[in-house]
């Protein structure tokens, strides 16, 4: 495979190895900051260069098949980003703290960190990316930009994802500690209302630095109460 | 995080086979495990993967209780039908963990061996920590140890078990259901965690190589009034100070049975019989609670930075009766 083969993901070889070359250069002690990744190859490719735990991923994200080689330590972040080049997902505290990576896996909102990608073969992977487009927002993404709901922008694809799981979950009557204090003392919750302090508690698995948490809370809130 | 070698078993068998060997871990959610690699706090040479186990279910036993398979996701847990009717404090201790990502992905059977641990022990740079190198020491006796325990420690280890879930499995007498190559045994949850002693790296009971298939729960009187309180340095996603789970069954104004087990405070899932032993047959009055807390906290014995513990339970001890009994 020459150098600058183009894998599905569009990136030619040699920008990726500059890439994580000049990530490796950051990183004290010379622990490499990304495992090894190659091209995707076909299935049951013979490669000289594979390590021995290398294997073939199929996973299925934004709609689409997609094939990797990697090892099994590659993160399912890390597969998005580095491997598909869907670098929307994106990589904030790397240890579940902070939910910038959080995407959809079979509707339901995960941080993509603390999973590997090994692990959700045969699942549906949804991204930011798969969510909508320019010129067909999704509701939530639309309410994102009328609301104001973000400074920076870096969380937002995680407050995005996480938002959308959210509506789904507060349809389904999901309890959340918001809801036991909002009912009567020592009582079981029977029904759920919308409120800011339900959405400020189903959405703390998401920070944002730059403090848009207002905007945010009124984003939500208006997709969830269905008047975005 | 080191390479690794993955496994995928399609049986328990299978699975129990592929655990049995050097260096195998159990990841499920990996919300845990995948944390503490990346810290190079873990070093497992092999990962077996369980989520595809068929061990996802939560189903009704023929005397009253349930068992909940170990692979059932934190969130689904919380949301069960039977879950929400009748452990509600189950259901309000799950949603008081974590975040909603982490629960989504976090399995019963993995919450249950998320690791004790404290600051010093996800260091990997620190070289003192007993739990984290045997014999080493532990930094946080003398060091930074606001978070630490302040009931069963030992002089080897002073850290905290993170579980909410935990602490009310503790308080409503879960059985924890397990499975290795000498056949299926079952831990009463009291026993499931250790406190440290001189061997604070091993958390639990579980002999190496062997899985948690489930956890079964008797039937419980508690449906009515039980009340998990959480205290935490942020109103939402951090590890307990001081958590209280409490319930109790109430008649004619007196208690007729009580559960009460403390989270924050100890190697393990503090639960004391004698304080609920306290409760029973008297009326819900200050005195009572004030007796019940006495005994939940007999021994306590705190570090430098972290006296304020006490009080702290002492109070949240009160408020969660209180609210459980529906007078706060």
């Amino acid at each position: 495979m020459s150098s600058d083969v183009v894998d599905h993901s569009g990136l030619s070889r040699r920008h990726f190895l500059q890439a994580a070359g000049a990530a490796a250069a950051v990183v004290p002690n010379g622990v490499p900051a990304q495992p090894a990744m190659r091209d995707a190859l076909p299935l049951g490719a013979p490669s000289a260069a594979k390590t021995t735990t290398e294997r073939v991923v199929r996973l299925r994200v934004n709609g689409a098949d997609r094939e990797l080689t990697i090892e099994p330590r590659v993160t399912l972040l890390d597969a998005l980003r580095e491997v598909l080049a869907l670098t929307g997902t994106k990589k904030g505290c790397d240890r579940g703290q902070c939910g910038a990576c959080t995407v959809l896996v079979d509707g339901r909102r995960i941080n993509a960190c603390l999973t590997l990608a090994v692990m959700h073969e045969g699942s549906e992977i949804t991204t930011i990316e798969g969510l909508g487009t320019p010129d067909a927002l999704h509701p939530m993404q639309a309410a994102f930009l009328s609301r104001d709901a973000f400074q920076c922008g870096y969380c937002t694809p995680g407050q995005i994802c996480s938002a959308v799981a959210l509506v789904g979950e507060l349809k389904a009557q999901a309890l959340s500690a918001a809801t036991f204090e909002a009912a009567p003392a020592g009582a079981v919750p029977r029904t759920i209302a919308i409120s800011d302090a339900e959405i400020r508690e189903r959405m703390s698995g998401n920070v944002c630095r730059c403090g848009a948490y207002v905007n945010i809370v009124a984003a939500v809130r208006a997709v969830a109460e269905g008047k975005a | 995080m080191n390479d690794v070698d993955y496994r995928r078993p399609s049986s328990v068998a299978e699975a129990i086979r592929f655990g049995a060997e050097p260096g195998a871990a159990y990841v499920a959610g990996g919300t845990n495990l995948i944390d503490l690699m990346k810290g190079h706090v873990a070093l497992p040479t092999r990962l077996v993967d369980v989520n595809r186990l068929p061990l996802a279910a939560v189903t009704m036993r023929p005397e009253g209780g349930i068992r909940i398979g170990a692979m059932v996701r934190n969130s689904d847990l919380a949301n069960h039908p039977i879950v929400r009717e009748r452990y509600p404090l189950l259901a309000q201790a799950l949603v008081a963990g974590a975040s909603p990502q982490l629960r989504n992905m976090a399995t019963v059977g993995g919450n249950l061996l998320q690791r004790t641990r404290c600051h010093y022990f996800y260091d990997a740079d620190i070289a003192a920590c007993n739990k984290r190198s045997p014999g080493s020491g532990c930094a946080a006796l003398e060091g930074r140890n606001r978070i630490h325990a302040i009931l069963g420690a030992s002089d080897a280890c002073v850290a905290t078990h993170p579980s909410d879930m935990c602490v009310a499995l503790a308080a409503l007498r879960a059985d924890v259901v397990v499975q290795g190559v000498g056949g299926e045994r079952r831990i009463a949850m009291a026993r499931f965690h250790r406190l440290p002693g001189d061997a604070p790296e091993r958390d639990t009971e579980l002999a190496p190589g062997e899985l948690i298939t489930a956890v079964e729960l008797p039937p419980s009187p508690f449906a009515a009034r039980s009340h998990y309180l959480k205290v935490r340095d942020r109103a939402s996603y951090a590890f307990a100070l001081v958590s209280v789970a409490a319930a109790l069954d109430m008649r004619d104004g007196s208690v007729r049975d009580a559960a009460l087990a403390l989270g924050g405070v100890a190697h393990k899932p503090w639960r004391v019989v004698a304080a609920e032993e306290a409760l029973v047959g008297r009326p819900l009055d200050d005195a009572t609670i004030a007796a019940a807390s006495e005994r939940a906290l007999a021994g306590a014995r705190p570090l430098r930075e972290n006296a304020f513990k006490v009080e702290l339970a002492r109070r949240a001890i009160a408020r969660a009766l209180q609210t459980a009994g529906g007078a706060a």
